[in-house]
């Protein structure tokens, strides 16, 4: 599969980053950096105003948990530049706190709403940080790996008290979880041709 | 226009002009799904608006963490329900983006054509229930219609009138039955004539464009601020669109125009997504002509699953059978960012795998996430009536805002 995308070159990141940029990395057809935490306002300050990446929006922020990792997490932000017609991947780990780049694009509010409610990472400055997806007086967040997928509460109808109420989660039988992943790492054909190209 | 009621709330001090706080949601027919809207109201005007969402959190991105990509692929369908192949596209094309494989080119055509068909239902229940919010009936149930005739397309290529699971990674699940193409070629030239009725409803009527007309102007700078795409960035007048831009499955091959609009008005947004209708009927139209044979799937059986009639004759699909069946495929460890045009706007999915049979993170993008968070910002100092037409406008849909 072919994406025909005009990314803007890994030296063209790196010069307006400068010193920010940890690493700088093209992965296929895409170009992803890695920055200090600390630096994520100014780095996508930059990255926006400096007229040879000109990242105008940004379309995606999500976390990613990396359990048994030094910082834990990932926050990617996903830029995207109409006028160089280019994406870039912004990465910033962290252990709990980000600054926020409310500031830089607004559109970033809903999102780090989210990764705060699903991986409870803390955005430094963001003037609304609440929960949006779960329900409200939820605990926990959800999206952590060490997050069960049945959860702990359920919801029931109370017939005594004519009402819904939280109750610990109860299974009639237990998650089954049907991991076929086979041990014998045979050489895929799709591995041989990762491996080749 | 007529002079705003003034209410005077008192507070519980006695103090007058407290603001009025107004619950609309989660239950309202003209929230377009389980929207739970503060307004904070100055009498009849909206001082501040506080959207609530997540009712419809099913936990998507958590579950397709405990699945493999092949049994992943449903739950796309399950997030845009108004538009379900444009989601599995946008999966399909990520996973095929680590696995480095192409479609075949029969595959791709196939998929351009059930994009736009996707296109055209998501637009005709946009469009009109964007008018029966303002109070057109009639649009709605002519749309309504027409949608039939499209999911019944769906049907006899997928089985499935809504959640097709058709668009697998590696190509299509199985080829167009007889006929199809025919009936679907039958269906455009009516269709075209549709649109023009439609249009004498609502494009030069007078009620529609006095709720519609300079109501909810997103100008271009907020447009890009704020993360529009679409229909909503297009009405705003930057003229963008990811199957000219950054093309996937073969859009650079088809001539199609982009409908630009000027205002970013509700107005606007209505008229490019009317255009766009007739645009995608052009796509559609070419994408028969060019109808190409051969494969639907890629020759691969360590992706695609082996035909039927293979594993009566040979061992080696019925393995492959088995352990796509059990194991399913494995990703190679990487990520990706891969988004498409969908009816509503870019949809994204960041998948990161980590070599195994499942996906480690799959972050999905859904445009109407971005665009409802523009409703506390479209809606300030406008009437309530109006909040109505700027929801109808986003076209909103709630199974890919909660996911």
């Amino acid at each position: 599969m072919t994406i025909a995308i005009n990314t803007p070159s890994a030296d063209a990141v790196r010069g307006v980053l400068g010193e920010s940029a940890v690493q700088v990395l093209l992965e296929r057809d895409e170009v992803t950096v890695i920055v200090p935490s600390k630096k994520i306002v100014e780095a996508m300050t930059a990255l926006r105003d400096d007229p040879r990446t000109a990242f105008h929006q940004v379309m995606d922020v999500g976390g990613v948990d990396y359990l048994a990792r030094q910082p834990r997490f990932d926050v990617a932000y996903q830029l995207l530049s109409l006028s160089h017609n280019g994406r870039l991947t912004v990465i910033a780990q962290t252990d709990a706190h980000v600054p926020s780049v409310v500031g830089v694009y607004p559109v970033a509010g809903w999102f780090e709403r989210e990764a705060f409610d699903l991986f409870g990472i803390v955005f430094d400055g963001h003037p609304d940080l609440r929960r949006i997806l779960t329900d409200y007086g939820f605990e926990g967040h959800p999206l952590r790996r060490d997050f069960p997928l049945v959860g702990f509460e359920e919801k029931v109808y109370d017939d005594l008290h004519a009402c819904v109420v939280s109750q610990p989660v109860t299974l009639q039988q237990d998650y089954r979880a049907f991991d076929a992943l086979s041990p014998w790492q045979g050489l895929t054909d799709v591995q041989k041709r990762e491996g080749g190209a | 226009m007529t002079e705003p009621v003034q209410v005077l709330v008192r507070d519980k001090d006695g103090k007058e002009g407290a603001p009025f706080t107004l619950n609309l949601g989660p239950q309202h027919p003209a929230a377009h799904g389980v929207l739970r809207l503060i307004l904070e109201m100055d009498g009849e005007v909206v001082e501040r608006a506080d959207p609530h969402i997540g009712l419809l959190h099913r936990g998507t991105e958590k579950l397709i963490e405990h699945k493999t990509y092949t049994q992943a692929l449903p739950y796309f369908d399950r997030l845009d329900y108004v538009a379900p192949m444009a989601s599995e596209q946008c999966f399909s094309l990520a996973i095929e983006k680590l696995l480095g494989i192409t479609p075949p080119e029969r595959a791709q055509v196939i998929r351009v054509l059930f994009a736009e068909i996707s296109r055209l239902l998501n637009h005709l229940l946009a469009v009109t229930t964007f008018a029966l919010d303002l109070g057109a009936i009639t649009p709605a149930l002519w749309g309504f219609e027409e949608r039939e005739k499209l999911m019944g397309f769906y049907e006899r290529v997928s089985g499935a009138r809504m959640h097709a699971n058709y668009i697998r990674a590696g190509g299509v699940a199985r080829d167009l039955p007889d006929g199809l193409l025919d009936d679907i070629e039958a269906f455009c030239t009516p269709f075209l004539k549709f649109l023009d009725d439609l249009e004498t409803l609502l494009t030069n009527n007078r009620i529609f464009k006095q709720r519609t007309v300079d109501i909810g102007i997103l100008t271009k700078e907020d447009a890009i601020a704020w993360g529009a795409s679409g229909a909503m960035l297009r009405a705003s007048g930057v003229a963008w669109d990811l199957r000219k831009s950054q093309p996937y499955d073969g859009y650079e091959t088809y001539d199609f125009d982009i409908p630009v609009g000027t205002t970013g008005d509700c107005y606007a947004r209505y008229l490019v997504r009317m255009a766009e209708m007739r645009q995608s009927v052009r796509i559609m139209r070419q994408a028969m002509v060019k109808m190409p044979t051969g494969r639907v799937m890629v020759d691969d059986f360590k992706v695609a699953m082996p035909e039927r009639e293979a594993l009566e004759k040979s061992m080696e699909a019925l393995i492959h059978h088995f352990k796509l069946a059990s194991e399913g495929y494995r990703v190679p460890r990487g990520a990706t960012y891969t988004a498409i045009e969908a009816p509503k706007g870019e949809f994204g999915v960041y998948l990161v795998a980590d070599g195994t049979n499942k996906p480690y993170r799959c972050k999905i993008r859904p445009p109407s996430f971005a665009h409802l968070q523009l409703l506390p910002l479209l809606a300030k100092d406008h009437m309530l009536a109006d909040v109505v037409a700027i929801i109808g406008s986003l076209d909103i849909v709630f199974g890919e805002i909660d996911r």
